[in-house]
């Protein structure tokens, strides 16, 4: 009996699983489930050049290898429930899918404020930024004048606003933390990137919380914890995002944060034990990285999808052919994070996890270069180097890569 | 094998010169040279370039 391995999620982790069956010699049936009419399409556009200059899939689209033309695309229907045990997977229309290998690669969605106001949908003027369709819906809104409040100063929030701003808009920046990006970068970057932004004209309210939003069904402004009401048209609000687990609500499996995996990317159930057969990748995938320690964590990084589909395409084509399995599982996957991002003329650039770093006045320091100008951030942890963060000096951070996770003082 | 680089969609990022170095540097500028007729013993890392290019800037043809 020919087998079948379902993808659920049809964006970039689910292409790279499906290329990697492929490439490792599993020809049986790959079916990919993905809840947007699209076929897989590059996100981190939707904030930067895309916004900016324009919206359409075929600007993002990933290129289809020949090796995955035969793959079959149900798109438009999301899945809804999934037995584990009987190997079936339900999808929103009642159609079901028996299989032999599934993977769980359905990504985030943005989380929504829960505040007085009207609702949060497109004709209120609250958006969100997570999907195609959603930028094309925030576009529209992004003329000139337009006053723009966005919530959330992490990365996609301070790229929507240098993009609103660079287009004319009058752009404020919300948000509960004391400085831009603080989480990701720490203070001492955050503090660059607000002034980076203050300098061409975008404004913070920081430490503030969200108590409502005015208006009777269109948002006219966003009322703070401080009791200022900053006038609005729009609203964008991308505080942090939901993990797309609900489909897998009726299982066993340990969906806190995520999926639980093991370092193969296999799931957990609640109680501990790794399920073969059952990988997730991407955004929503909780795996331990060597490189680091052997925590679980989710990376919503860009590179992350790749990696992880790459290990789960090798490691499940082994399991279903019989060859080769053990000594997948028993091999090592320890991907080196990696996340970019661009804001009015400032190219960061992250390898590793700063976010690790350890609590020491000294642990974030300096490396290279001029705070005020170029300039590379270590994050470490003792006298390990946990990440790398450059505004510009691109080929100069790449240098540090191969240092990140080890005691290093050094580019190497 | 023939390898392309859309010069327009490429940014610089420097990604597909840790996945396959001996195609794709960067110069002292910091901008990407390559070198379009790679032998074909590096596919597989031309392949792995492909993937990891953030602008998904570079293709492969025969
Ligand atoms: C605006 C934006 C900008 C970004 N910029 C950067 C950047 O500059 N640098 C960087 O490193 N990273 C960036 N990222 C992050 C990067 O895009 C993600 O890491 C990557 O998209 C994750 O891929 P994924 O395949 O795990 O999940 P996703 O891309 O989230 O895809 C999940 C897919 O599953 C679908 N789905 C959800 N539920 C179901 C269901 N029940 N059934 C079927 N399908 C379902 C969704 O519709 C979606 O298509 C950005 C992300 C966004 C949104
Ligand atoms: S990874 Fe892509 S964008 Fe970066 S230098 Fe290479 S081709 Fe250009």
């Amino acid at each position: 009996m020919p087998s079948r391995v379902v993808i659920v999620g049809a964006s970039l982790g689910g292409l790279r699983t499906a290329e990697a069956l492929r490439k490792a010699g599993f020809s049986d049936e790959i079916v990919v489930v993905g809840a947007e009419e699209h076929l897989p399409y590059n996100r981190p556009p939707l904030s930067k050049e895309v916004l900016a200059a324009g919206i359409s899939h075929t600007a993002v689209a990933f290129p289809m290898r020949a090796s995955v033309s035969d793959v079959t695309w149900r798109l438009g229907v999301p899945a809804a429930d999934c037995d584990i045990d009987r190997r079936v997977l339900t999808l929103a229309d009642g159609a079901t899918l028996d299989y032999d290998g599934l993977v769980v690669g359905t990504g985030l969605r943005s989380r929504r404020l829960a505040v007085p106001g009207p609702p949060p949908t497109v004709a209120a003027g609250r958006h969100s930024l997570r999907t195609l369709d959603d930028a094309a819906a925030l576009r529209t809104e992004l003329v000139p004048g337009a006053r723009i409040v966005v919530l959330g100063a992490g990365f996609i929030g301070c790229e929507v606003a240098a993009t609103a701003r660079t287009l004319g808009c009058e752009v404020t920046a919300v948000a509960i933390d004391p400085y831009p990006m603080v989480r990701p970068l720490g203070a001492l970057l955050g503090a660059q990137t607000q002034r980076r932004h203050e300098a061409h004209g975008v404004q913070f309210r920081l430490g503030a919380g969200v108590t409502a939003f005015h208006g009777d069904v269109k948002v006219t402004g966003v009322e703070l914890s401080s009791g200022e009401v900053l006038p609005a048209d729009v609203v964008v609000e991308a505080i942090s995002s939901h993990c797309n687990t609900e489909w897998l609500a009726s299982t066993d499996l340990d969906l806190t944060d995520g999926v639980l995996c093991d370092n193969t990317l296999r799931a957990h159930r609640r109680d501990g034990s790794p399920i073969d057969g059952v990988h997730a990748v991407g955004d929503l995938a909780r795996f331990p990285n060597p490189l680091f320690d052997d925590v679980p964590r989710r990376v919503e990084h860009w590179n992350i999808p790749t990696e992880t589909g790459k290990r789960v395409g090798s490691a499940l084509a082994a399991y279903l052919s019989g060859e080769g399995y053990d000594a997948a599982i028993a091999s090592e996957f320890a991907p080196l994070p990696a996340f970019w991002s661009d804001q009015f003329d400032m190219r960061l650039q992250s390898f590793g996890a700063p976010g690790l770093a350890g609590g020491d006045p000294d642990d974030i320091r300096i490396l290279e270069g001029d705070l005020e100008d170029e300039v590379i951030v270590g994050y470490h942890r003792g006298e390990r180097l946990m990440g790398v963060v450059g505004i510009g000096m691109l080929k100069s951070v790449m240098a540090y890569r191969s240092a990140i996770g080890h005691v290093a003082t050094a580019a190497s | 094998m023939r390898v392309t680089v859309d010069m327009d969609a490429c940014q610089d990022h420097g990604q597909c010169c840790f996945a396959a170095p001996e195609v794709f540097h960067l110069d002292d500028d910091g901008h990407l040279v390559y070198d379009a007729n790679p032998d074909d013993s590096l596919r597989e890392k031309v392949e792995d370039a492909v993937d990891v290019c953030p602008t998904q800037a570079i293709t492969v043809a025969d």
